[in-house]
């Protein structure tokens, strides 16, 4: 059920960020899958540690079902002037919504973590990542709301763009129910990134 | 540094300016201000109500302000334009007021989710006759609060109506930001008196008359068109040549080829596009409004003396533009860069200015 492409242990995010100065992530899917509580947990755990940090997301009127995004530019420089995405360099999916739209702006190096019982793999030779988050979610959690959490859990330890206890405060500090659930499925998250890959990608200090 | 959205800035601001009359119809795009306000106001033993409607909310602002309150609305495009006839009037009784307005696309209904800065021209000439109109058009979070704080005393000051015109992007964006923290609580008995001593409020001391008909120095309505030219005069030059109110940001290349215009949003495309300009070899700088009305006339003029060519991206069919045009003359090579409901690109800017 999942996929896992070779994670390139010299990872040319790294490179990427340190060219272009930036990291642009996009987070896409269904209204109602807390695609947006996952993009302002994220902002706000990569702004706590110290980065530059914009974060927008589709105003249109969402509902359950609708597409739904959340996007956040990452910099090391004090200020980011373009503040929308312009590329993507880390697509997280839990959708098909937009999908083809979404793929087209993957950047060369680009990491995509997708749910695989919900997105088709992308096309592109990019390095990607499919796992059921929402089955996952639904068997172990009960309920495939926590979907996200998990994904967010995957993404930190894939990624290593932000650590984990920060990413875990701010889950305590901004979600209020279900605390202990969401906490859990953010660290279940983890241990999968971390089981399947062998070394975490590192993001340059600031 | 915290993760604080445009709306949730322009909230603290407010209270940290003393703000305490709120009233308001919420509107898609600046509906958080509404609820920041409604939550934080009564902490802070302020008012909150939430009016019928937008002619109700200013009006109500515009009473309480007259009062003595530090008051406050927040609207978007549809309701700016139902509070039209009560700016003018908060201008010629010298009310001071401040007006968040998030512009959305319209005309009308329009896209209500969607970017603009279709109520430039609205805010400067919407209401009837000549007044004075002090606008502010921030760019970042940090400008949303800064501003914002900012409007508080510019409207104490010179006792006008001061608008905040911000579009959907910078209201619904979060940045990371370094701003000053919610005050304190003020116990009941410490609250705040009006600032300026030359601020009269209505029941409080002598009894006092306000009309938004012409009226001679005793307040009364007068019907005598030297009194009424005077009135005017006199209402107009309060911000004519202040000097703080020439707020601007020149930035970029001290012999520019290209000079960028503008505010809002665009002002970061623009940044952008002047970087990608540089890496074509191009030299070009960038002027930032951050009040827009008063136009800054002088400073327009100078840095139109350093290029030929100067471009104003904006989010409308060209507003500001105009003013360009009318302070830089016809000798230049005056350039509208538009998008609608949505914010332009740096390239779309770039291949403008090749």
């Amino acid at each position: 059920m999942d996929y896992w492409t070779k994670m390139d242990t010299s990872c040319p995010i790294d490179q990427a960020y340190s060219e272009n100065n930036d990291i642009q992530i996009r987070i896409a899917g269904r209204g109602g899958q807390g695609i947006r509580k996952l993009g302002l947990v994220l902002a706000e755990a990569c702004t706590l540690e110290g980065k530059t940090v914009v974060q927008t997301q589709n105003y249109t009127p969402e509902v359950r079902g609708g597409s739904s995004k959340a996007d956040i530019i990452l910099s090391h420089k004090e200020e980011i002037d373009y503040p929308l995405i312009r590329k993507i360099d880390i697509f997280l999916s839990l959708g098909q919504q937009d999908r083809s739209k979404n793929f087209s702006m993957l950047a060369n190096h680009a990491i995509v973590i997708c749910d695989s019982g919900l997105v088709e793999p992308p096309n592109s030779n990019c390095r990607h990542i499919g796992f059921p988050f929402e089955i996952t979610a639904k068997k172990e959690f009960s309920d495939k709301i926590f979907a996200n959490m998990i994904l967010l859990g995957t993404f930190v330890a894939v990624t290593g763009i932000v650590r984990s206890e920060t990413v875990a405060s701010v889950i305590k500090k901004r979600i209020k129910k279900y605390k202990d659930k969401n906490l859990n499925a953010f660290s279940r998250g983890i241990e999968i990134g971390n089981a399947k890959l062998h070394k975490t990608l590192t993001f340059p200090a600031n | 540094m915290e993760l604080l959205g445009g709306n949730e800035a322009v909230v603290r601001a407010s209270i940290n300016a003393g703000c305490n009359f709120f009233a308001a119809y919420p509107i898609t795009p600046s509906s958080e201000i509404a609820h920041g306000m409604a939550e934080l106001l009564p902490k802070y033993n302020g008012t909150f109500i939430q009016m019928e409607d937008e002619i109700a909310s200013v009006s109500a602002v515009i009473g309480a302000a007259m009062t003595g309150a530090t008051a406050m609305t927040a609207t978007s495009g549809p309701g700016f334009s139902l509070m039209q006839e009560s700016i003018g009037y908060a201008a010629m009784t010298e009310t001071p007021i401040v007006i968040i307005d998030i512009m959305r696309s319209g005309p009308s209904t329009g896209m209500p989710t969607a970017p603009s800065q279709g109520d430039i021209l609205q805010a400067r000439f919407g209401s009837h006759g000549d007044y004075p109109i002090i606008v502010l058009t921030p760019a970042t979070v940090a400008d949303m609060y800064h501003l914002t704080e900012k409007a508080f005393r510019l409207a104490e000051k010179y006792l006008v109506p001061v608008i905040v015109m911000a579009d959907e992007i910078t209201a619904h964006m979060k940045e990371s930001v370094d701003l000053p923290e919610l005050k304190h609580k003020k116990k009941a008995d410490q609250r705040r008196k009006p600032t300026t001593k030359k601020r009269e409020c209505l029941g409080i001391g002598l009894r006092r008359h306000k009309t938004g008909l012409a009226h001679d120095i005793s307040g009364m309505p007068t019907a005598d068109s030297i009194q009424y030219e005077k009135l005017l005069k006199r209402l107009m030059s309060k911000i004519g040549s202040a000097k703080d109110l020439v707020c601007t940001k020149l930035e970029g290349d001290e012999e520019p080829e290209v000079v960028l215009l503008a505010y809002g949003s665009p002002y970061r495309s623009a940044k952008a596009a002047m970087k990608l300009l540089k890496k074509d070899g191009i030299r070009s700088a960038l002027l930032k409004f951050e009040i827009i009305w008063p136009f800054p006339e002088n400073i327009v003029k100078e840095i139109s003396k350093k290029a030929v060519k100067l471009i104003v991206p904006e989010m409308n069919m060209g507003h500001i533009i105009r003013e360009v045009e009318r302070v830089a003359g016809h000798s230049h090579k005056i350039i509208s860069v538009s998008s609608f409901g949505r914010l332009m690109t740096p390239e779309t800017i770039v291949e403008a200015s090749i």
